[in-house]
């Protein structure tokens, strides 16, 4: 894969003609250079990649751009742009991705589609066979931008050096606004060695055809607010939008002013502090008891930046039939998409939050929210007591949350695959900031953590960062251990190990009569994996070791994997089972 | 909710890929698409999509605002069939001789509001325009006198309750001016062109 091959063969076709250094002229610049020019101007510090062939003229021009952009030599491009993922993600920025032509771009489909249903902004640029090449089944050509099309916002292919720093503007100004996400730019070979009369970089900020945030209309905020001044039982949703949005401060001046309960979808974790008194938890299937139940309560439903995922839902023909829903979202797409909303509020919640903060009257709702603690009182007595302080010998995944949240204080970003592992993590995490909570939502995408996890250390390396893994995704991703190898990054990697793709086995267990079909998984030796990539570590399955080997890990100078047996047949409750309206979640 | 049909009408930069955006929204959700025509609106920068689908009003709209959603679409509206005015163009080829020997050429050109496009020695191609049932019956009545080859064009349509779409496109065009689709310059250069 990636290989160079492609030179050296058309080198044997034609001798004697030696490729040209990429010299400066004077006002000319090579479309490989300007690429790089435009990261600059754009604020990017960091590119996670993997060179090949049709994307040498680039890492060519980043020799000499290496003191200003950092690149991160990832080990599989999937690696590569996961980590972009979960560095935008940690910082609130573009994630940038480098990756040849033909299989480097098709190692890309996967975290493309993710950061497509998650709506997270990436720039990701593929090398592409000669332009005079394209259509010939040329070495390592693949038809990158159709593939992808369906999975990015935006994507373009060039084909000629002159139209990269426009395209550029383009891309990253269609990444980062309205609704984000991934844009690719397919850029073929001679577009990246030609040389051009640069004119400088002119970021872009409008394109005619795109309207990222759609107007304000303030007579369905004014209608919104008397729905809610009216109400009895309100209740909130909020998702990733808050975050993306950068609205936590209007979200929570609106939670706060209203007195209103407040539950989050997985991605919208961390938007407000885990123990605010109105954050009465987490939404869905694997979702608090409360949340759920409720929902088919309250009289009036505010969703705010969600789209009312299946996995929130459930059944929708007994979704909140009793209440009127307002709908707050950026991408009017959404609204009337899943949940047939009584009022539709288009527009970026950073701007309506306030408007309907201030039209909405200071309420206090004691009794309602009083039901939201008697829900969790139960939830307490039949789930999470038995999670987080078991009487079987066993380890369970929830105690080693709860002790990663003594010891971290909820500071840490805590980034999570995709799995049984990831609903504890989810439900059981404390948060005290935004932008805390990592995981792959829409698409659940195993083998993200751990690449999530390094980029996100990229992104805000002053915070403690955790990957919680399973024994399923660790195996998909492993080889990024080389990339922490390599790059002496920071990553507290924590292996929940029950021996078994346990959600598969779960709902196996649950709906298939106990046929476990092909999930007992093994693994290898992790910690001597580890040791092979230069990373400490140790393995536990005994419930004195875990409050010592988790300070260890978090007190280590460096990467460190901690890997825990957990009960094998452990299951994730609540559960809304597939089919099922949330009302009837099962807390066993 | 009733599947009927539905005609779509995008206004859209002109730009390579595009047209493959648009039609994978239909494809992802099965849809299948019963006529689809794209071509430079009056302003040369503004492509314009006719597409029509047989689906109910709730599909429509979501597909719709699906559409709007992506970058390069300007506008997009779907209406009934009462809500617009449409035609299809449809060409047929007959051998010249059985025409002029058995069919009354003029009866056939009034009737069905054809017209002779090319007239030889050896065929004849009429054109007509209307709507599927009207072209179809032409199909059926020359069917008998040798029909060499039919073709039909995909669906265009005037929307009824439109006002001003044209002076609002070339205001828009005026302010903001469109850019050019860049083609592969390189595709017929494969000899001339050095490629390390």
């Amino acid at each position: 894969m990636n290989s160079i091959l492609d030179v050296e063969e058309q080198i044997l076709i034609k001798p004697g003609t030696a490729p040209k250094a990429p010299a400066k002229e004077p006002g000319k610049l090579s479309g490989s250079q300007a690429v790089l020019e435009a990261f600059i101007a754009e604020g990017v510090d960091t590119i996670f990649g993997y060179p090949g062939g049709a994307i040498m003229p680039i890492y060519d021009a980043l020799y000499d751009y290496s003191k200003k952009l950092q690149h991160i030599l990832v080990r599989h491009e999937q690696g590569g742009i996961h980590a972009a993922q979960g560095f935008a993600r940690a910082s609130g920025r573009v994630g940038v991705v480098f990756a040849t032509s033909g299989p480097g771009a098709t190692n890309l489909v996967t975290g493309l589609a993710d950061a497509m249903i998650d709506s997270t902004p990436l720039v990701c640029i593929t090398g592409q066979v000669y332009a005079h090449l394209l259509g010939t089944d040329a070495f390592q050509e693949v038809d990158v931008i159709n593939i992808t099309t369906p999975i990015t916002k935006w994507n373009y292919q060039v084909t000629d050096a002159a139209e990269i720093p426009s395209v550029m503007a383009k891309a990253f100004h269609i990444a980062k606004t309205g609704r984000p996400g991934p844009v690719l730019i397919d850029i073929t070979k001679n577009a990246q060695l030609d040389k051009f009369v640069y004119e400088g970089y002119k970021r872009c900020d409008h394109i005619r055809s795109y309207r990222p945030k759609p107007v304000v209309r303030k007579e369905y905020i004014e209608e919104a607010a008397k729905l809610i001044n009216e109400a009895k039982k309100p209740f909130i949703l909020w998702g990733q939008g808050v975050i993306l949005g950068k609205a936590e401060k209007e979200f929570k001046a609106f939670i706060e002013k209203s007195g209103i309960p407040a539950a989050w979808t997985i991605l919208g974790a961390s938007a407000i502090p885990t123990d605010h008194p109105l954050n009465v938890g987490m939404l869905g299937m694997h979702g608090n008891y409360g949340p759920n139940v409720l929902t088919n309560d309250c009289d009036v439903l505010i969703a705010i930046g969600m789209r009312f995922d299946d996995r929130v839902t459930g059944r929708l023909d007994k979704y909140a039939k009793q209440a009127k829903v307002i709908h707050l979202d950026i991408d009017p797409s959404e609204i009337d998409k899943n949940v047939k909303a009584t009022v539709g509020i288009w527009g970026d919640c950073k701007e309506t939050l306030p408007i309907l903060t201030q039209l909405i009257q200071a309420k206090q709702h004691p009794e309602w929210l009083k039901r939201f603690n008697e829900h969790k009182q139960i939830e307490e007595e039949t789930v999470i007591r038995k999670e987080l302080n078991p009487e079987g010998e066993k380890l369970t995944m929830g105690e080693v949350i709860n002790v990663i949240n003594q010891l971290t204080g909820g500071n840490a970003i805590m980034v999570t695959d995709v799995g049984q592992h990831q609903m504890v993590t989810c439900r059981y995490a404390k948060f005290n900031q935004s932008k805390s909570n990592i995981t792959s939502g829409g698409a659940g995408t195993m083998g993200f953590g751990l690449p999530a996890a390094i980029g996100a250390k990229f992104g805000a390396p002053e915070r403690t960062v955790i990957a919680i893994i399973g024994d399923g995704g660790i195996q998909m991703t492993i080889q990024e251990l080389g990339t922490i190898m390599q790059t002496e990054v920071n990553v507290k990697i924590v292996i929940l190990n029950n021996e078994f793709l346990g959600m598969v086995r779960q709902w196996q267990q649950l709906f298939h009569d106990k046929r476990y079909s092909f999930v007992d998984i093994a693994s290898p030796d992790y910690i001597m994996v580890a040791k092979g990539y230069g990373v400490e570590g140790q393995k536990i399955s005994a419930r004195p070791d875990l409050q010592n080997a988790i300070k260890t890990m978090l007190e280590h100078n460096g990467s460190y994997l901690l890997e825990v047996m957990v009960g094998k047949e452990d299951n994730v409750f609540p559960m809304v089972p597939q089919g099922c309206s949330v009302s009837e979640i099962r807390l066993s | 909710m009733q599947n009927q049909e539905f005609t779509f009408t995008i206004y859209s930069e002109n730009q390579v890929g595009l047209l493959v955006r648009i039609a994978i929204i239909f494809s992802r959700r099965k849809i299948n698409i019963e006529s689809f025509n794209v071509s430079p609106s009056e302003i040369e920068s503004i492509s314009r999509f006719t597409i029509v689908i047989h689906e109910t009003e709730e599909v429509v709209k979501k597909v719709a605002r699906q559409i709007e959603k992506q970058v390069e679409v300007l506008k997009v509206y779907y209406n009934t069939n009462d809500e617009i005015v449409w035609q299809e163009l449809a060409m047929y080829k007959v051998s010249t001789d059985q025409i002029a020997e058995k069919v009354q050429v003029e009866r056939l050109l009034r009737q069905y509001g054809a017209r002779a496009v090319v007239i030889r020695k050896d065929y004849t191609v009429f054109e007509a325009s209307g709507h599927r049932e009207e072209t179809d019956k032409l199909i059926d009545f020359l069917s008998p006198y040798g029909l060499i080859e039919f073709v039909r064009s995909a669906r265009v349509a005037i929307i009824k309750a439109s006002s001003g779409f044209h002076e609002k496109l070339k205001e828009f065009e005026e302010a903001q001016p469109g850019e050019e689709a860049v083609e592969n310059e390189y595709l017929n250069k494969q000899e001339e062109v050095f490629s390390m």
